[in-house]
């Protein structure tokens, strides 16, 4: 009885701000759970999207792009002459969230920095194996082979010193996985004995505050009046989770969300037609493609993999499957991340083409595997459907495929070892930097058994480009060698590129300043509901 | 105890030569007419199984994204081409649904007779061999039992991979331990009896025993028990097919259909999601009428 | 008395340990490997790999692994979930009251309906009552329910508009929950309309989840009360005069539920098979939705917590069952 009066008595002015229409709600379908709220350990977008209100990073992205901006935790940096040491100057007078078991005491500083970099990169850290010693990010990133040392010069300055130049590096700090966690929250929950709090109930100094998670209902956040660019626009922000795309629409188009994510593509058409909704679109940071195994007969002749890509029928393609929602994709980047080549044109849909340069290579009733993404993912919406399609304009050109499929963890094991003949996969960007495209997908490191380069494909020039535009910092100069080894990957034709995926972001009418990320974040800050 | 309005009768047939089995158990059934419903559309059904090709206008599989979600021929902008309508990449729903029932239907047949032979071998071993195989093999269908249903077969079929024919194993074991637990009761209740007796101290041997003497006695349950037993598998199927994890696209099992309709229960086009739930139901249905009816025909103790 | 409680609960003890048994190593049959699973695109390299295994205990041999895992059961820790780190039992307290108040309210939906109706049929045996009853409960226990839940979201949620679309609340209200049921929690936060927007949540997923309960109930009531109706005593009631009410209410009707009160107990395993399946479809955040989650994640705690607390809760309720069972029919005792 004590305990519901006193509820009664917490959440009874909330309740009356809310009816007094004073209070901006801003409600959000989101496509499911987050982890938890560590920001170290978790790889899935939806838990970015929670991760991204509550925590600052030192960098920042700006908002709607890739660029790298002062928004951050940090007012400024300087990056050395010989591109190894990066001196961060904080911003003053930042305030941390509080909870019911922690009020702060201080203001953020140096401190909170280096807690959440050694708290993924030191095992000794007493934080280093709270929760999960996973931190996948981190690692992926190469942040604990070019990373020599982190130390505090005051209160407000730190400074970071690399082993080697690494130009993605501003990019990769601004990123979900190095959001600021508190150094005295975190005493605090050591001393009480209940570490793993620290991932539960999120102290940030970011945006919004959360107030209330129940798994696989809600996220509810409310806006932290004193965030250092000013208060949100709104006052509360509610993640209602619903992991069904179509009923998700159906909420949005009863007003029961003003914001939905990932709309089932065959929705789209009615989407664009309502009067109460409003859709922006973006091409996400993204690439599907089908991987030739270069390494296996005959797909080590280029001509071979010439041959195939004209005699599939991208546009049909991407108008069966992805709709609305892709573009057919030419290069091994997507439109919107910086150097990509616009001159570069893609293998035209040519069957009979096809048919001749398959024979010229001297090539005769070839019979392929075809790999099929047994998963949805955001790259490709259905891999199973597209398969089917690809199989039928394989076999006009005398190509016989066949269909197979794995569990996906499975599957991608498969793929990295090599041992497909064809495979779809794709990628996601991360930072915004065509290195981790290029680099990653792409470059003999990863041509190894078990790496990410699925095509196995490993060519000196291009790797000698991508080599040399990650030590330098200068973009112009970046960019130059990015469209040369784009020019070569065109050439040799490791892959098929399928599509980009495009973002859809359906909207409520009254919702304004929203902007679509290509990281596929969706983010409220800035965001403003009119008229209520 | 009590007396009976219909005991005069059934003890006038007695005392008269006895017809034969069949034609009384045609008799009882035949009445019914619910059953006889049921019958007549698992006929159908079956010759619908037998002669997809011939009856379904069109294949089940390819695509023709130019007609996709045309309505029924009663809705605007339906055609007789398509009565039924089209679905989300153009296949004919008519032809599907037809097709479905070699896909829900012929699956439910097989999940029954999988279970029907293992139940009753493993119910056989059970009840004859008693001691500790029976405690044992009591004792795993009671911790089949103990989980829900869809669940156990969800892990099942996550352990052999998704699939049409993993699928039917994953729901025969489900339904297993009814079978198993209803040869079992009948083979203690038959081996008391004195014909078995009288069988053994002849000198049969187990095996006769089993096969010869104690099966053909349970086999009226047993009948009884498949054809509500269908139901079962149809929905069981059809469920894991919802979710996914069952008949794998382009195959038009109903529950498949079901899952691809899912995303346009927002949109306006009821047909999709309608039309294969419609099938499961009447095919259910059928089963079930028909499990009533042979019931109340073979085993007169049941009747209500 | 005693002695069958005795001999019943023996029964249960090997039964569990079944169920440790069967929880434990059906999954790892499973192919697939949750650590590879998580890697999405990015993959992980095999030193991180076998890392994580062991941080997870995933590369001791399988005996010993069960062991471990028998030995924390026994101190009541039934692991942490792969996927979100958080334990499992933290995780199934949240979701489970969602799942119970889903299927509690199912239940009496198919009680206030199920029984009345069977009543009335017996009653009202072979008029066009009788059979428009049966005929609906044939209906009602045919059913697939997950598509007769899309077709209940398509007419009242989208064409109708009556009743929300999913969720267990409209997000506009705000408390903390305290019991975990949203109809309780709605009430004594005191927020005007918390309540009617709890039950406008929960009145169609309880709907779907009750037809086949309801059927069921209906059928049996029905065929049960028409067995009371031709026994000697209500004869004789009915011979001395008293009024055809009484003979129901007072002497029937309790006789009749007997078997009643077995079947709704057995209903419950069913219920749950049907509460995944709800659940599903209407995004319910409960049980079901979570153990469906976890197969698809490979997430083997989650899967293998789920499996065990569920088992023990049908086996929990059928033995109360059986208890109960043995309690109203004493003849029920020694013939077992």
């Amino acid at each position: 009885m004590k305990r519901s009066s006193l509820l009664a008595t917490i959440c009874l002015p909330i309740f009356l701000m809310a009816s007094a229409a004073s209070a901006k709600t801003l409600v959000y379908c989101s496509e499911g759970s987050p982890e938890n709220f560590g920001p170290s350990i978790n790889t899935t977008g939806t838990s970015f999207d929670v991760m991204v209100h509550i925590y600052s990073n030192l960098t920042a992205f700006e908002r709607g792009g890739t660029k790298v901006v002062n928004e951050g935790l940090a007012e400024s940096w300087d990056v050395s002459e010989d591109g190894l040491t990066y001196t961060f100057h904080l911003r003053k007078g930042v305030k941390w969230h509080s909870n019911k078991q922690f009020k702060p005491t201080r203001d953020f500083n140096a401190d909170d920095v280096i807690f959440t970099f050694e708290r993924q990169w030191k095992e000794d850290n007493p934080y280093f194996k709270v929760t999960s010693s996973n931190h996948t990010y981190f690692n992926d990133m190469g942040m604990d082979k070019f990373l020599k040392s982190i130390e505090k010069v005051d209160d407000y300055t730190v400074r970071f010193v690399l082993n080697q130049p690494e130009a993605p590096f501003l990019a990769n700090i601004a990123m979900q996985f190095a959001g600021i966690q508190s150094k005295e929250y975190a005493d605090v929950l050591m001393k009480a004995g209940t570490p793993e709090r620290i991932d539960q109930d999120p102290i940030g100094t970011g945006p919004f505050y959360l107030v209330q998670y129940q798994k696989d209902a809600i996220v509810r956040f409310k806006a932290f009046p004193d965030y250092y660019l000013g208060k949100a626009a709104i006052d509360d922000l509610v993640f209602a989770i619903t992991p069904d795309a179509s009923v998700r629409w159906a909420k949005l188009q009863k007003g029961e969300c003003h914001v939905m994510t990932y709309p089932n593509p065959s929705d789209v058409e009615a989407m664009k037609k309502n009067a109460n909704i409003t859709i922006l679109e973006q091409p996400g940071l993204n690439i599907g493609y089908l991987a030739y195994n270069t390494q296996k007969k005959p797909l080590d002749d280029v001509r071979v993999r010439k041959a195939l890509n004209m005699a599939m029928n991208k546009k049909a393609i991407v108008e069966t499957v992805y709709m609305d929602t892709g573009i057919a994709a030419v290069n091994p980047i997507p439109p919107t991340q910086w150097s990509y080549d616009e001159n570069l044109k893609d293998d035209p849909y040519d069957p009979e083409a096809s048919k001749k340069l398959l024979a010229e290579a001297g090539v005769k009733d070839l019979t392929i595997d075809l790999w099929a993404l047994p998963v949805q993912r955001p790259y490709n919406p259905n891999g199973r459907r597209v398969a089917e399609l690809m199989q039928a304009d394989l076999a006009k050109v005398g190509v016989k495929a066949e269909i197979k499929s794995y569990e996906w963890g499975e599957y991608r094991k498969r793929l990295q070892n090599g041992e497909h003949m064809a495979g779809q996969f794709g990628w996601t960007g991360d930072n915004g930097d065509p290195d981790n495209f290029l680099n990653h997908l792409l470059g003999c490191d990863a041509a190894v058994q078990g790496g990410g380069n699925v095509a196995k494909w490993c060519n000196q020039e291009f790797q000698k480009y991508v080599s040399e535009a990650k030590t330098i910092t200068d973009q112009a100069k970046r960019t130059e060698l990015y469209k040369k080894a784009q020019e070569i990957f065109k050439k040799e034709a490791p892959w098929f590129t399928i599509a980009h995926a495009v973002q859809i972001g359906p909207i409520r009418k009254e919702v304004t300043g929203y902007k679509l990320s290509p990281f596929s974040r969706h983010y409220f800050y800035g965001v403003d509901i009119q008229g209520k | 105890m009590t007396v009976q309005a219909s005991t005069p009768t059934q003890s006038h047939e007695q005392m008269s030569a006895p017809p034969h089995p069949f034609r009384e158990f045609w008799g009882y059934f035949s009445a019914n007419k619910g059953a006889v419903a049921g019958l007549v559309f698992i006929s159908i059904l079956v010759f619908c199984i037998l002669f997809a090709d011939l009856i379904a206008p069109y294949g089940f599989s390819g695509s023709n994204t130019d007609i996709r979600l045309t309505p029924p021929v009663w809705q605007e902008g339906g055609s007789f081409a398509h009565i039924l309508g089209t679905d989300a990449i153009g296949r004919d729903m008519f032809s599907r649904l037809i097709y479905g029932t070699r896909y829900s239907l012929a699956i439910g047949a097989m999940v029954v007779a999988l279970s029907i032979i293992v139940g009753t071998t493993l119910g056989l071993v059970a009840g004859f061999a008693r001691g500790m195989v029976e405690t044992v093999i009591l004792r795993v269908m009671d911790i089949i039992l103990t989980l829900p249903s869809l669940l156990l077969a969800l892990v099942i079929v996550a352990i052999l991979g998704s699939g049409l024919y993993n699928a039917v194993i994953a729901v025969a074991v489900v339904i297993l331990p009814h079978y198993v637990r209803l040869v079992r009761a009948s083979v203690i209740t038959e081996t008391a009896k004195d014909y078995v007796t009288a069988a053994r101290v002849a000198g049969a041997g187990r095996l006769r025993l089993m096969f010869r003497e104690v099966l053909p006695n349970c086999l009226a349950p047993l009948i009884v028990q498949a054809s509500l037993g269908m139901s079962t598998a149809i929905l069981d199927t059809a469920a894991l097919g919802f979710l996914g994890l069952g008949a794998q696209p382009p195959l038009p099992e109903w529950g498949t259909m079901l899952a691809d309709a899912r995303e346009f229960i927002g949109a306006d086009y009821w047909w999709v999601v309608t039309l294969p739930g419609i099938a499961i139901l009447l095919t259910v249905v059928a089963f079930n009428l028909l499990g009533d009816g042979l019931r109340d025909a073979l085993d007169p103790k049941l009747k209500s | 008395m005693i002695r069958f409680i005795f001999t019943r609960l023996s029964l249960i003890i090997p039964t569990f340990i079944g169920l440790t048994l069967a929880a434990f190593f059906l999954i790892r049959l499973v192919p697939g490997d949750p650590i590879e699973t998580l890697a999405g695109e990015r993959g992980i390299s095999p030193e991180r790999h076998a890392q994580l295994l062991a941080e997870y205990g995933l590369d001791q041999p399988l005996i010993v692994q069960y062991g471990y895992y028998i030995q924390r059961l026994f101190h009541g820790d039934l692991g942490q979930s792969i996927v979100t780190n958080t334990s499992v039992w933290t995780e199934f307290k949240t979701l489970f009251p969602a799942t119970l108040e889903l299927a509690i309210c199912a239940m009496i939906f198919a009680l206030v309906i199920g029984l009345p109706a069977g009543v009335f049929a017996a009653l009202r045996r072979n008029t066009i009552v009788d059979q428009g009853v049966m005929g609906g409960a044939l209906i009602g226990y045919s059913m697939p329910i997950f598509w007769w839940g899309l077709l209940l979201i398509m007419l009242f949620s989208n064409t109708l508009g009556w009743t929300p679309v999913n969720g267990r609340i409209s997000v506009m209200y705000f408390f903390e929950p305290v019991t975990g049921f949203m109809l309780i929690d709605s009430l004594l936060s005191g927020e005007e309309g918390a309540f009617a927007s709890a039950a406008s949540h929960l009145v169609l997923p309880a709907v779907v989840l009750g037809t086949v309960p309801l059927a069921v109930i209906a059928r049996m009531t029905r065929s049960s009360m028409l067995e009371v109706l031709g026994e000697d005593y209500i004869r004789t009631a009915r011979a001395k005069g008293l009024p055809a009410y009484r003979v129901i209410a007072l002497h029937a009707l309790r006789n009749a539920l007997i078997p009643v009160v077995t079947v709704i107990g057995l209903q419950i395993g069913v219920l749950m098979t049907g509460a995944i399946l709800t659940e599903y479809v209407f995004s319910w955040p409960g049980v079901g939705t979570w153990l469906l989650q976890a197969i698809m994640r490979r997430d083997y705690p989650v899967l293998q917590g789920g499996i065990l607390l569920i088992g023990c809760m049908v086996m929990l309720i059928n033995l109360l069952v059986d208890l109960a069972y043995s309690f109203i029919n004493p003849r029920i005792r020694s013939s077992r």
